[in-house]
């Protein structure tokens, strides 16, 4: 007889007002199995998560733990079944020691009224034992990487007597060598026998880690079956319905008119040294490198974001040093950080105000707002950026990740910038509106004589976007790919040759 | 070493300069009466203290503690010479419940409704200072009419030394009542479930809820504590003054915020030892205590006591921000 499946979800279905967000779903995890279920923002992914982890009850359909059905499921009864949810925030304790982010949860779970810091300590070591890492127990938890925090978050999974650890987008802050040792150790999980499962929209490691694959569309299973039977262009079907172009981006020939943005011998404190670069109108330059190899701090000294810049800087030909953002501005430099949520969009207020914020003074020349021309321009730039919504008023923090960054760059366009700087232009995006994305800036690039400087840790997206790849090793620019050179592998070569000895 | 690289490790390096500084300008800073005073003063506004940092580790800000150290200490006073009650332990009980009572109030509000700390207890602060002056009366209990077991209370002295002249001073024994608190809380903060859930509700109380703590109990927990604290302090306070005026304490909550967050507590939550709280309190203190012995006016202790809340909260801010990146 074969074993009862872990979990077993049948025929779930879930509303919220109007919306179906999860309808007549079936879902099979056996134990000791790594699953990938994947589908674009909005198919139903979180919603399933929190049915299994007992956040939400789902309005039909039944689950079952080890073939047998459970009532109402809870999170503590959901927890107690060994079901554990890493999530993208960790919701780890930042100014609490390693030692207590592992601990806690077990003597809470204990019922414990006293803490025994010498049996702590030895969990914790145990614990990291197993996973065959090492980390500093007294560390807080804020002092360590993403990876660093990721491993903490899965420990204290493991401590759980966890049976099924369900990682949301657990890839998106980690490297190339962080993942491989994710995959190793998940891999040592399934040997203990722990299932997974991996939400994600990343096909590359979708097809590297997981055994089977389960697709969500619009609260839909759309497919499903071993990995072996998939590829990328299939799962991208799946997960967006239609087929997505892979191209190379072709920059015009631009030989003999003035570079828009140039750096000589730019230093930024102690982040870089010694930088040369020259961007072309109509040209694409990507940015490789590590985390901390020093991407982000030329791309804010341009934007007049720090004050230890020196060398020389010059925007079509004029020399500019900008000290602050509004130099920046006016010398015609946009910059998109990396966290929109956080450094970029106003969540509360309207696309409209969004959209203006950069440019206000063109709008408000006076004392007052000339609301009908800014109402006008943001419905141009609406238009070009096809952002889907509502309309200008509702406010940004109601859109979906891909919209929002629409209305970021949608929001340099009202500057008149002839710089414009991405930073991981579509992280958080999902498969088809980062598609639509590229698109948006290839044509922008090419119609408005824009050069664009692309920060990316997505091989794909630098591959596929950009004319030449810098490559950046330690604040230094090591190497630059181009034309037919410029390939997924070059640039994952070019990563792997800088990695050394194991990130903690 | 770890306790080097630890705030309380740097905090106490600023004491001891700051110490010496002031020995060096005033010599008789070092005279044992002076010290010995300097001690005494630390008992209120220590206690009070405690309470405060617990508020701080959970990431709120308390500014209504001494509203009701004001309850505690007026309501029971008044009480005890209406009924010309004379006791010790009653009386004490009677204000630590008055302050619990009063900081389950602010807990549930805090709690139930998710709102800001410092707006709630600003609100709750005023409401309790406007029953206390308006229901139970606005006049002073004077060293005449004070109840001679509090008086005899605050007196009681852990040793007398005698001065050349024949005069005495002695060490107050509330030294030891305060810190014997401090290391209840100190234990508790460190080695109970219910001390961590603080820190841990402080540093995200999102990831406390999805771990399993009840934080409505934390915050129970920490705002009844807190007005607890207060309340004791509160009729500690009057029987070391031998007076009881329901106007007292106006202003002093600067003072012991600025004491927490000199002794390294992060107004974002999450940080915060009693070790550095006590020190924090003992500088305030002594630095105020040293502007009287340098003779400088009064008005301008207002000045360095908030130039140091703006610079002790800056260099804290600055800690955790980097700790951040």
């Amino acid at each position: 007889m074969a074993t009862a499946p872990l979990i077993e979800l049948r025929n779930i279905s879930k509303r919220f007002g109007g919306v179906r967000a999860l309808d007549d779903v079936s879902l099979t995890l056996d134990a000791a199995r790594i699953h990938c279920l994947a589908g674009e923002n909005g198919s139903g992914k979180s919603t399933l998560i929190k049915i299994v982890s007992g956040v939400y009850q789902p309005d039909e359909g039944e689950i079952l733990i080890d073939g047998k059905p459970v009532g109402k499921l809870d999170p503590a009864t959901s927890i107690a079944h060994g079901v554990q949810v890493i999530y993208q925030d960790f919701s780890l304790f930042p100014t609490l020691t390693v030692v207590e982010n592992l601990a806690l949860n077990t003597f809470l779970r204990e019922g414990k009224t006293r803490i025994d810091w010498t049996r702590a300590r030895k969990m914790a070591r145990d614990v990291l034992a197993r996973l065959d890492v090492t980390l500093d127990l007294d560390a807080t938890v804020e002092t360590l990487p993403a990876a660093g925090r990721q491993i903490v978050a899965i420990a204290r999974a493991m401590l759980a007597d966890a049976r099924l650890i369900i990682m949301d987008e657990p890839t998106t802050t980690l490297t190339g060598r962080e993942v491989e040792r994710l995959f190793r150790i998940v891999r040592d999980l399934q040997a203990d026998g722990i299932a997974t499962l991996f939400v994600s929209h990343k096909m590359r490691e979708m097809l590297e880690i997981s055994e089977r694959l389960t697709v969500f569309r619009n609260g839909k299973k759309v497919t499903e079956g071993p990995i072996s039977d998939y590829d990328e262009r299939s799962i991208t079907r799946a997960m967006t319905g239609r087929d997505l172009h892979q191209g190379h981006f072709q920059a015009p020939d631009v030989s003999g008119r003035e570079p828009r943005l140039e750096l000589r011998n730019v230093t930024v404190g102690d982040k870089a040294q010694d930088i040369n670069l020259t961007l072309m109108p109509g040209e694409i330059v990507g940015m490789s490198g590590l985390i901390g190899a020093g991407r982000k701090a030329i791309a804010q000294a341009i934007f007049g974001l720090r004050s230890d810049m020196s060398g020389e800087m010059l925007v079509d030909g004029k020399p500019v040093m900008p000290k602050n953002v509004p130099e920046a501005i006016a010398a015609g430099i946009a910059y998109v950080p990396e966290d929109r949520l956080s450094e970029g969009l106003f969540l509360t207020r309207s696309i409209r105000d969004n959209a203006i914020v950069s440019s206000l003074s063109r709008f408000a020349p006076h004392l007052w707002l000339d609301a009908e021309k800014a109402g006008e321009e943001t419905h141009k730039m609406f238009g070009e950026m096809a952002i889907s919504a509502p309309g200008i008023d509702v406010p940004v923090g109601t859109l979906s990740g891909g919209n929002a960054q629409r209305v970021m760059i949608g929001r340099w366009l009202m500057t008149d910038a002839r710089v414009l700087i991405l930073n991981g232009p579509t992280v958080g995006v999902d498969v088809g509106s980062k598609e639509q994305i590229h698109g948006i800036i290839q044509d922008l690039t090419r119609n408005n004589d824009l050069a664009v400087l692309m920060i990316s840790d997505d091989l794909p997206e630098l591959a596929a976007n950009c004319n030449r790849v810098l490559c950046m090793t330690e604040g230094r620019i090591t190497g630059e790919l181009a034309g037919d050179a410029l390939t997924e592998e070059a640039l994952d070569a070019a990563l792997s040759n800088e990695k050394q000895g194991e990130p903690a | 070493m770890r306790f080097l690289r630890s705030s309380d490790a740097i905090i106490l390096a600023i004491l001891a300069v700051a110490m010496i500084f002031i020995g060096l300008v005033n010599p008789a800073f070092w005279q044992m009466s002076n010290l010995f005073s300097l001690l005494k003063e630390n008992v209120v506004i220590g206690i009070m203290a405690l309470g405060v940092l617990l508020v701080m580790i959970s990431g709120g800000i308390d500014v209504s503690f001494t509203a009701f150290a004001v309850a505690g200490m007026y309501l029971v006073v008044r009480s005890m010479v209406a009924l010309d009650y004379n006791g010790l332990v009653l009386p004490f009980a009677s204000a630590i419940i008055i302050g619990g009572l009063l900081g389950l109030m602010n807990a549930g509000i805090i709690h139930k409704f998710k709102m800001i700390p410092l707006i709630v207890t600003l609100g709750t602060a005023s409401v309790v200072r406007g029953l206390v002056l308006g229901l139970v009366g606005t006049s002073n209990v004077n060293i005449n009419k004070m109840p001679e077991a509090l008086v005899n209370f605050g007196k009681t002295d852990l040793f007398v030394l005698e001065r050349a002249n024949g005069s005495t001073y002695g060490l107050t024994a509330m030294i030891v009542i305060y810190l014997g608190l401090a290391v209840a809380l100190h234990l508790v903060l460190k080695h109970t479930m219910i001390g961590r859930s603080v820190y841990a509700y402080g540093a995200d109380p999102e990831a406390a809820k999805r771990v399993g703590f009840s934080t409505g109990k934390t915050m129970i927990f920490v705002y009844v504590t807190a007005g607890a604290l207060a309340g004791f302090a509160g009729l500690l306070h009057s029987s070391m003054i031998w007076l009881a005026n329901p106007r007292d304490f106006v202003g002093l909550e600067l003072d012991v915020i600025a004491a927490v967050v000199l002794g390294g507590a992060s107004i974002f939550g999450g940080r915060g030892t009693v070790l550095g709280t006590v020190l924090g309190v003992f500088i305030l203190v002594m630095i105020q205590n040293s502007l009287i012995l340098m003779g400088i006016d009064t008005t301008w202790q207002r000045v360095v006591v908030g130039a140091m809340l703006v610079a002790a909260v800056t260099v804290t801010a600055l800690r955790d921000r980097r700790a951040l990146v």
